[in-house]
């Protein structure tokens, strides 16, 4: 009795741990097709979320750009792994003599996924389609983020924040193979920037049948009514969208009409795993053959491990920002003393990972208009405390701070950087109140209102271009104002002008100019330039890493 | 039995209500906002204000909370600001997944722990009763992303390879979908190695999510059923000389599921609200996963439009529970 119930427990409780199992002994009645053969051509890599969206005009996030990098092409490329302009859709340009006007040579034959024409028209449809953004969502600086960024304003004014001027005038058809753009101004910055991911060539037929710029009127509500944005998106790239199961992955297939070299790599799966742990412990178990945003204390474990490492060279800048409208932080020898205090070369040694490098500026070398000659202020705390006394400053409290639950690229771990800051800063007589908050969306809202008066942040480079650093930080009053308690017509009055010079070598010699006029002003301290990393199993081969992240899967294959 | 039913469908209303005005408020008593959050380090003032202007946000919470209503009624809760979708359509997408793993975790819960819970109970004192107290205990105690990382380590890679670490299904695997269930969609299509595919991506979450309901089931089983091996009527019952069989089913593994079904019901209540923890560790894209990050993005209309969704599958799946009483229990059936 005592046995055989005994028994029956066991049965009963087993019977029920494999219900779950029980409904799955029918066996497949279908051609295995997707297995063996294909995962040899099947790439699957893990990003940390869903795109935004599919329709790259309408993106500025990581996540996005990884996918829409590989469905379309630009006018204009960059050589892998650089950030140096190369034809793409263009096989030439050449600009008028006051540099308002470029005329591009389109490459023949190429077609869209749809089997459309890429000529002439369809280049100038596109600039038109991105002139004409209409409406307060579309021009909103979190949909249309990078075309403000490069030509400013549209046809009409819808949002108060966007620019009221604009850098494009107009887009004319010569013939089917030539295209030209007319500004309203010189621009350095322009052919360039053509390389961003926004201003990439998409299908006119397409964008208008599965209206890509539909926006419901629901008031307080605005989204995208069409399709093209998550199911049809349409460009001339390596790969099309096969489909997008939110939340889960995006996957794309080669695109047979391709003009270029044909991809190695049938399919292309994005699969979405937002835990850092969980996306190692993917490739580890091998359920993906790559991933990225490979936080820093992994790194060395999976080289000890035989996977593959990749750094994308260094293209963001991590600062303490000083905030001038809070005493002491306005008088140039506090600041520059707590620049003598700080030892970078320690805490870039002591906290990043390998290939780091100690900012001078603030942006990376790789960009034009980078300076050797800045002010430097390597770590010297006798000189600090020297420049404390001649200061005359008496209240030495700074409050100092740093966000919470976070890693960026440029501050993989806030608070240990917080720390080894502060401890510097009190060897040589501050004191330092903590002050943390929640990244997001606290510590944004608060770091760009000017409520901090010491902080820690930085800046990830969208495109290679110096008004993509500095610009974006001291150009316009924003930023620098709000952020840093700052406000210099001068500087601001050189960064426009340096952004509209289109000879280079004028251009480059005003931003370093700048830069070092900046770095004597000091209204922050950069301290780290960082190479972010990407994993891959040992038998992936092709894979170039991008500072700007235009990374093309085409030529990854399985060794 | 239909009276009861209407008057507690009919306390949805002032329970949606006042949840949704509570909310509404805390909501926007959080520091920051859907602009910082979307802005990032681009974050100005300007935009900032954009941003608010374009969602509404820059008007009184009355005038907001009054739009909100007069589009809830119609069940549409608006766009999330973070992804332009609609809420409704980023709820449907992701709660089929979290249906199928609240499934799975309570098949393996309810499963093991009715029964477990009854043995012990049988053999009150011994061995396997106190080993069931012990398990249970350890089962409640332990963090549920501890034991997720455990199962994912000795069964998903560490220790041994049989089971998938994360996901849904095998991204290499070649799948149709008509209902986002995808065990059953497997089923439909005839694609049953989907189908297969999708119950080992259950299987570790199940686990990990059904733990703590398991060893809830277990202690109140065996409470209940030692409850009433005790009443009269059972002894009444062995007295006229029914079979051992009979008595156990009939007279006390009825009587017992009473408090055990009040549990599940709750119990699945909580995890048709998400599992958290459990859809980060193995990236599975149910609702949980998606109303934390909402919460960090400040997306008010994904947050305002999920709880209320979230809270009436809660007052259903309870009042399918009671229901449920009068099947178990005619007593209750007359009320």
């Amino acid at each position: 009795m005592r046995t055989s119930s005994a028994r029956r427990t066991l049965l009963l409780a087993l019977s029920g741990a494999l219900a779950l199992a029980g409904a799955a002994c029918a066996k497949s009645d279908r051609d295995n097709s997707s297995g063996g053969n294909s995962s040899k051509s099947t790439l699957v890599f893990a990003g940390s979320s869903d795109p935004k969206s599919l329709d790259p005009a309408f993106v500025s996030d990581g996540e996005s750009i990884r996918v829409t990098r590989n469905i379309y092409e630009g006018l204009v490329g960059l050589k892998p792994g650089t950030t140096e302009v190369e034809p793409k859709l263009a096989t030439e340009w050449t600009a008028s003599a006051d540099g308002t006007q470029y005329t591009f040579k389109l490459r023949q034959g190429v077609k869209f996924s749809d089997g459309s024409t890429f000529d002439a028209a369809a280049a100038c449809f596109n600039f038109d389609r991105w002139y004409n953004f209409k409406g307060p969502l579309l021009q909103s600086s979190s949909l249309s983020y990078y075309w403000q960024a490069v030509f400013g304003g549209f046809a009409t004014h819808d949002s108060e924040t966007a620019p009221k001027t604009s850098l494009y005038k107009s887009c004319s058809v010569t013939d089917a193979g030539t295209a030209v753009v007319t500004l309203t101004a010189a621009s350095g910055a322009f052919l360039g920037s053509l390389s961003l991911p926004s201003f990439a060539m998409q299908s006119p037929t397409a964008l208008k049948q599965y209206d890509a710029d539909k926006v419901s009127g629901k008031e307080d509500a605005p989204s995208f009514t069409g399709s093209y944005w998550n199911q049809h998106p349409t460009g001339t790239g390596p790969y099309k969208l096969e489909k997008w199961t939110v939340g889960q992955e995006v996957d794309l297939v080669a695109n047979p009409g391709y003009w270029g070299d044909k991809p190695k790599l049938n399919r292309l799966v994005f699969r979405i795993i937002s835990d850092n742990n969980a996306r190692l412990q993917a490739l580890e178990n091998g359920s993906v053959d790559g991933y990225d945003l490979v936080a820093p204390q992994d790194i060395k474990t999976l080289q000890g491990k035989g996977f593959q490492l990749l750094a994308r060279p260094a293209f963001n800048v991590g600062y303490i920002g000083f905030n001038q409208k809070k005493a002491p932080l306005n008088n140039p020898k506090i600041r520059q003393a707590i620049a003598y205090a700080v030892n970078r070369e320690g805490l870039v040694k002591n906290q990043y990972p390998e290939g780091s490098e100690v900012a001078k500026e603030f942006m990376p070398p790789a960009v034009v208009g980078y300076a050797d000659d800045v002010q430097e202020y390597a770590y010297d705390p006798e000189k600090a405390k020297q420049l404390i006394k001649d200061s005359g400053v008496t209240d030495l409290t700074i409050e100092f701070a740093y966000p919470t639950d976070v890693s960026r690229p440029y501050m993989p771990s806030p608070v240990d950087n917080w720390q080894l800051i502060k401890s510097d800063l009190e060897k040589v007589g501050f004191t330092v109140k903590q002050r943390s908050d929640k990244w997001s969306p606290d510590y944004n809202d608060k770091a760009s209102t000017g409520a901090y008066q010491m902080f820690l942040l930085g800046w990830t480079g969208d495109y290679a271009d110096p008004d993509n650093f500095i610009g974006t930080f001291f150009r316009d009053t924003g930023v620098a104002v709000s952020q840093f308690g700052w406000d210099d017509p001068a500087i601001r009055k050189q960064l426009s002008e340096a952004r509209a010079e289109p000879d280079a070598t004028k251009r480059e010699a005003a931003y370093k100019e700048i830069n070092r006029a900046i770095m004597t002003e000091l209204p922050g301290l950069p301290y780290v330039h960082t190479k972010p990393y990407l994993a891959f199993k040992s038998n992936v081969k092709g894979f170039v890493p991008s500072p700007v992240q235009d990374e093309s899967y085409s030529t990854v294959s399985f060794g | 039995m239909l009276r009861f039913a209407v008057r507690r469908l009919l306390l949805l209303v002032p329970i949606l209500f006042g949840l949704s005005l509570a909310l509404f408020v805390w909501l926007r008593a959080l520091p920051g906002g859907p602009a910082a959050a979307l802005l990032g380090e681009r974050n100005t003032a300007a935009a900032q204000a954009q941003i608010r202007s374009l969602y509404g946000l820059d008007q009184p919470v009355w005038v907001q909370y009054w739009k909100f209503l007069k589009r809830a009624v119609r069940l549409d809760f608006g766009t999330s600001i973070s992804t332009h979708r609609t809420v409704t359509s980023e709820f449907f997408t992701r709660f089929p997944a979290t249906i199928e793993l609240t499934l799975a975790a309570l098949i393996f819960a309810i499963g093991v722990g009715v029964p477990l819970g009854y043995f012990a109970a049988r053999r009150h004192g011994t061995f396997l009763d106190n080993a069931s107290v012990i398990g249970s205990l350890l089962g409640v105690t332990i963090p549920v992303f501890f034991l997720a990382f455990l199962f994912k380590y000795l069964l998903a890679g560490g220790v041994f390879s049989v089971l998938p670490d994360s996901g849904r299904l095998d991204p290499r695997l070649i799948a149709t979908h008509p209902t986002n269930f995808y065990v059953l969609d497997g089923l439909l299509t005839r694609e049953y190695d989907a189908s297969w595919d999708a119950l080992k991506h259950l299987i570790l979450p199940g686990l990990a999510l059904g733990t703590i309901p398991l060893a809830i089931i277990v202690r109140i089983t065996r409470a209940a059923v030692l409850d009433v091996v005790h009443e009269d009527y059972v002894r009444t019952a062995e007295a006229k000389g029914l079979s051992v069989a009979t008595v156990r089913r009939r007279h006390i593994l009825r009587n017992a599921l009473l408090p055990v079904s009040t549990t599940i019901g709750l119990q699945t209540g909580l995890l048709l609200s998400g599992a958290i923890l459990t859809e980060t560790v193995f990236a599975f894209p149910g609702v949980g996963k998606f109303v934390a990050d909402a919460i960090s993005a400040r997306d008010y209309p994904v947050l305002q439009g999920f709880v209320l969704i979230i809270a009436t599958v809660y007052v259903l799946v309870n009042l399918l529970v009671d229901l449920s009483y009068g099947l178990i229990d005619p007593r209750v059936r007359l009320r």
